[in-house]
């Protein structure tokens, strides 16, 4: 995976992990444009398209859009169910998660996602074991404070 | 100073801001005040003002003077501190600036901490965006902690060592040895990502992959693991609708297909464990699915035997019938990359693919476009093509510049007719005209000239199709060429397919006049509409002075193109009068040339854009000694063979002189043979006799074989004799030489000698001695012609002179009937 990108409907952003270095410009263009290119479908439509030379895989979750740029060897299917376990890792951390919580507590969004996914690549499978990290690291982020 | 506002504070503020402006305002004195914070060098608010930095950034705000914030933090001891500072190294830190190299250290530190989540910090902020760099200077660590039980940082590390390989893959070598036992762990962290990293350096390196094959045995392991995961039973903690760690499982397939690739022994070894997960995999969900798509995939790329790939077809066939367009698209896709090596299996599916083509999604309807171009073949043709029109038809206009090149295309390899494929192709050009691609429009006159016998049925379609609308260029550049070449097939009404239109010159005269006035027509077009108007002076009889004045007037056009052409075709109507029609004469049939050849389309006439005839010829060069097409109907209309010695095609010179090849490709180039009668055929078809006839034989033979010569011709002082001699080697043959003489006062300059015969005949003129007869007898033209009669029938000819004497452009018609019997007999 390149990168991944979670943005609302009305195309604000609300997370991105970039696993390619690209200056700041460029990321905020791929951003505008990709963002502008997958809001533009219409809902009886797949969820890949090409863009550039990647690959883009994209669901929608209640109000939020999420979207990662996979290469061309990267199989789209099991792409959508990464995306799925990430949203499940939310759920259960969070408690029914929705957007708002996403927004509010970001950062937590980011740690959930980097105990899930390193370097673009899934680092682990256990649903478990991705919750059971984050609680500990919580723990310890308390303990310390 | 007050403490600085919290991140869900800071957060629920600027929402609350209506516009753009407001939000800029909170923002900078939010800004302002971290700046000062950071300036006092705060360390416990540190950590907050970093995150509502992080923020603000991600709203789209400049924050790049936090960065030296973040490694301040990262360096802390406090985790909360360093979680944030490494979250905000990798948003706002990136490997092109210097500052990143500072966090190296820190690193290093941390990935030798006491404690397991720091560590965790560490590894993901250096597998996610450590540089080259950065990289070199910590492998080591890296290769270290691979090499732990500690299964947490066991599995991070080899993601990390993944990304260190893509960074610098000169260090591949040195996480070998850790390799050794990953695929023994039970953690399926690890053996997933250890499953990654096997398959990077596999990919990356041959002499690694054949490793691993050899020496690791790695194959029989992952069909080990993966049979595992496949018969075990429900484990609640990697199930994913009743599969068992389905994103393991892929990852697996992917290894084993770059193992298997191009080996046999590889390849048999997973043979049966794919076959398992093909059948067994549940097929209702997404994830069934995902792992039956990477299972077809490594099929299809290792030395699988063919039940193995038609069974792979066959789940591709399948998803092209899910309700998940996912699952359609993908199985596009994959069958798009296996079309060409297992056509037929894929052929049992077209009609599902055929379907796709209806479908609203783009992506799919595109693959299904392709897909079915490179299904098309002789048997389907018919059927696909009314697909595909329809598909034409009702696409997007993104596609319909391929689709039409590939009807094109498919329609040229496989048209079961004539009729059928200018049919087809007129369905193209008035659907789809203006998306046609340029290089199109050249190969369809081509085309068009080749199918002889339907010339007067296609210009009738081309012009009945410009009538109502000439706005899409590539039709109207074609139909305008076909009307200017066929335009008296058009006005005579001698369609045969359909009914013919009753149309008149003046109406024919109108639509392009029409095109060349438009303001639709570009440039391009403009010039074939003018080229045909005047090509039309030569095919129409009662509209020529009309046509004059259209040529005049676009001499002082401002297009440059428009008004050289109109020149020059002027010039053709006042000085080069006598050679208009020679010029203009109907195009022989062009060879289908192939890209490589540039001299034969030069001398085929082939540029189809059809150029003026550049008035430089002098009439002394090689000249068109054709016979015009209305001097052949004059003689009895359908009884004559279009004679065509000027249709120089390929073959190159030979000794006797250029000429002399042109007979033989007359028969290759189909003019309709001349000789149907059965007895003399070996003789016609055989190019060269001609040459026999010429090469064997001194040009003037002697008086002695006594052919009486004649006077063929004898009007206004011009004379012109016939000298006959018979070929010794082919009797058929007969070699007339005709000598033109002038009794008048003043020369006859550019003189043209041309003659016709009758169908059962064939002529070859040879080039004249020169073009100007002198006056007094002085001198004489001499020109040889050799006729072929094949049948001895009596010999007929019809001749057409065109001169210029006394100022004037002279032009006569005689018959010559007085051929003694031994000439032909």
């Amino acid at each position: 995976m390149q990168f991944m990108l979670l943005f609302s409907r009305q195309g604000k952003l609300r997370l991105q992990k970039w696993y390619v270095p690209l200056s700041d410009k460029e990321k905020k263009k791929i951003t505008r444009e990709l963002v502008q290119t997958v809001l533009a479908r219409k809902p009886k439509m797949c969820s890949f398209l090409e863009w550039r030379d990647l690959k883009i895989v994209y669901k929608r979750y209640a109000s939020l859009y999420f979207c990662c740029a996979i290469e061309d060897q990267d199989n789209e299917l099991i792409t959508l169910e990464i995306i799925h376990r990430y949203v499940e890792l939310l759920d259960k951390y969070f408690g029914s998660v929705c957007e708002l919580d996403i927004i509010f507590n970001f950062e937590k969004a980011y740690f959930i996602l980097d105990e899930f996914l390193l370097g673009g690549e899934v680092q682990e499978t256990s649903k478990k074991n991705v919750l059971k990290a984050i609680e500990q690291a919580d723990l310890l982020q308390e303990k310390i404070e | 100073m007050p403490a600085p506002i919290r991140l869900r504070e800071l957060i629920r503020t600027i929402r609350t801001a209506r516009t753009q402006a407001e939000e800029r305002e909170m923002i900078q004195k939010e800004c302002a005040a971290i700046r000062s914070s950071f300036r006092e060098e705060d360390n416990t608010y540190r950590c907050r003002n970093v995150a509502k930095l992080l923020y603000m950034h991600m709203l789209g705000y400049p924050a790049h003077f936090g960065q030296l914030e973040c490694l301040k933090l990262i360096a802390s001891q406090k985790f909360t501190d360093k979680r944030i500072g490494y979250l905000g190294a990798m948003l706002l830190l990136d490997e092109r600036q210097d500052v990143h190299l500072l966090m190296t250290n820190c690193i290093k530190n941390d990935l030798n901490h006491s404690t397991q989540y720091v560590q965790g910090l560490a590894l993901c902020t250096l597998g996610c965006m450590g540089s080259s760099e950065m990289c070199r200077d910590l492998a080591g660590e890296v290769e270290k902690l691979l090499k732990t039980s500690n299964s947490y940082l066991r599995k991070k590390a080899a993601l990390c060592a993944v990304h260190v390989i893509r960074k610098v893959p000169e260090l591949m070598e040195m996480f070998l040895p850790a390799t050794k036992n990953l695929l023994n762990e039970k953690n399926h962290g690890v053996l997933h990502t250890s499953v990654v990293l096997l398959t990077e350096m596999c990919e990356r390196s041959p002499d690694m992959l054949a490793h691993f094959r050899k020496n690791e045995k790695l194959v029989p392991q992952l069909v080990r693991i993966l049979k595992n995961l496949i018969m075990s039973g429900y484990s609640p903690e990697h199930d994913v609708s009743g599969i068992s760690d389905p994103f393991l499982q892929v990852r697996i397939l992917r290894l084993l297909r770059i193992l298997g690739r191009n080996d046999d022994d590889s390849s048999e070894a997973m043979n049966d464990i794919l076959a398992q997960v093909a059948t067994n995999t549940e097929t209702s969900k997404n994830v069934g699915n995902a792992i039956l798509y990477e299972t077809v995939l490594t099929i299809m790329d290792i030395k699988s035997e063919s039940g193995l790939r038609v069974l792979a077809i066959n789940i591709l066939g399948r998803f092209l019938l899910n309700n998940d367009k996912n699952i359609r698209y993908v199985a596009l896709t994959s069958l798009l990359k296996t079309v060409q090596t297992d056509h037929n299996a894929v052929q049992r599916h077209r009609s599902t693919i055929v379907d796709c083509l209806k479908d609203l999604d783009v992506s799919i309807k595109r693959r299904a476009m392709e897909l079915s171009f490179a299904l098309v073949n002789g048997n389907n043709i018919r059927g696909m093509m009314k697909e595909l029109l329809y598909f034409l038809d009702s696409c997007e206009p993104e596609f319909k510049a391929d689709c039409a090149s590939g009807i094109f295309l498919a329609a040229e390899k496989y048209a079961p007719s004539k009729r059928w494929h200018i049919d087809t192709i007129m369905r193209v050009l008035t659907t789809a005209g203006s998306y046609v691609r340029d290089d199109a429009v050249p190969n369809l006159i081509q085309l068009i000239t080749n199918s002889v016998e339907m010339h007067a049925y296609t210009v009738q379609r081309l012009y009945k199709a410009i009538l109502g609308d000439y706005s899409q260029q590539p039709l109207v550049q074609v139909a305008a060429w076909c009307i200017g070449e066929y335009g008296d097939l058009l006005i005579s009404g001698q369609c045969e397919e359909e009914e013919p239109i009753q149309v008149t010159e003046d109406e024919v005269l109108d639509i392009l006049e029409s095109v060349l006035i438009s303001n639709m027509s570009t440039s391009v077009t403009r010039g074939y509409a003018l080229t045909a108007i005047m090509k039309l002076s030569t095919r129409f009889t009662c509209t020529v002075n009309r046509i004059k004045k259209v040529v005049s007037i676009y001499g002082s056009s401002i297009d440059v193109e428009l008004q050289q052409r109109a020149v020059e075709y002027n010039a053709l109507f006042k000085k080069y009068d006598h050679m208009r029609s020679a010029l203009l004469e109907r195009m022989p049939v062009m060879e289908k040339v192939t890209t490589n050849g540039p001299t034969e389309i030069v001398q085929t006439n082939g540029e189809t854009e059809p150029a003026p005839l550049e008035t430089k010829p002098p009439p002394s060069g090689p000249q068109p000694t054709s016979q015009a097409n209305d001097l052949l109907d004059l003689l009895g209309g359908n009884d004559i063979t279009p004679v065509i010695p000027t249709a120089p095609t390929s073959k190159p010179a030979s000794a006797g002189g250029e000429l002399l090849d042109l007979l033989g490709d007359i028969n290759l180039t189909g003019a309709p043979a001349a000789a149907p009668a059965p007895a003399s055929v070996p003789q016609i078809s055989q190019p060269p006799f001609l040459l026999d006839g010429l090469s064997s034989q001194p040009l003037f033979n002697d008086i002695a074989t006594g052919i009486p010569s004649i006077t063929a011709y004898s009007k206004n002082g011009l004379k012109i004799e016939f000298t006959f001699e018979r070929s010794h080697t082919n009797p058929s043959v007969t070699v007339i030489t005709i000598q033109a003489s002038n009794s008048t006062e003043l020369d006859m300059t550019d003189f043209v000698f041309q003659a016709a015969v009758p169908k059962t005949f064939q002529l070859q003129l040879l080039s004249p001695s020169s073009s100007v007869v002198p006056a007094f007898n002085t001198g004489t033209i001499t020109q040889v012609i050799k006729v072929l009669n094949p049948q001895k029938q009596q010999l007929r000819m019809r001749i057409k002179l065109t001169y210029n004497h006394k100022g004037s452009a002279m032009q006569d018609l005689a018959e010559v009937n007085n051929f003694p019997p031994q000439s032909w007999q």
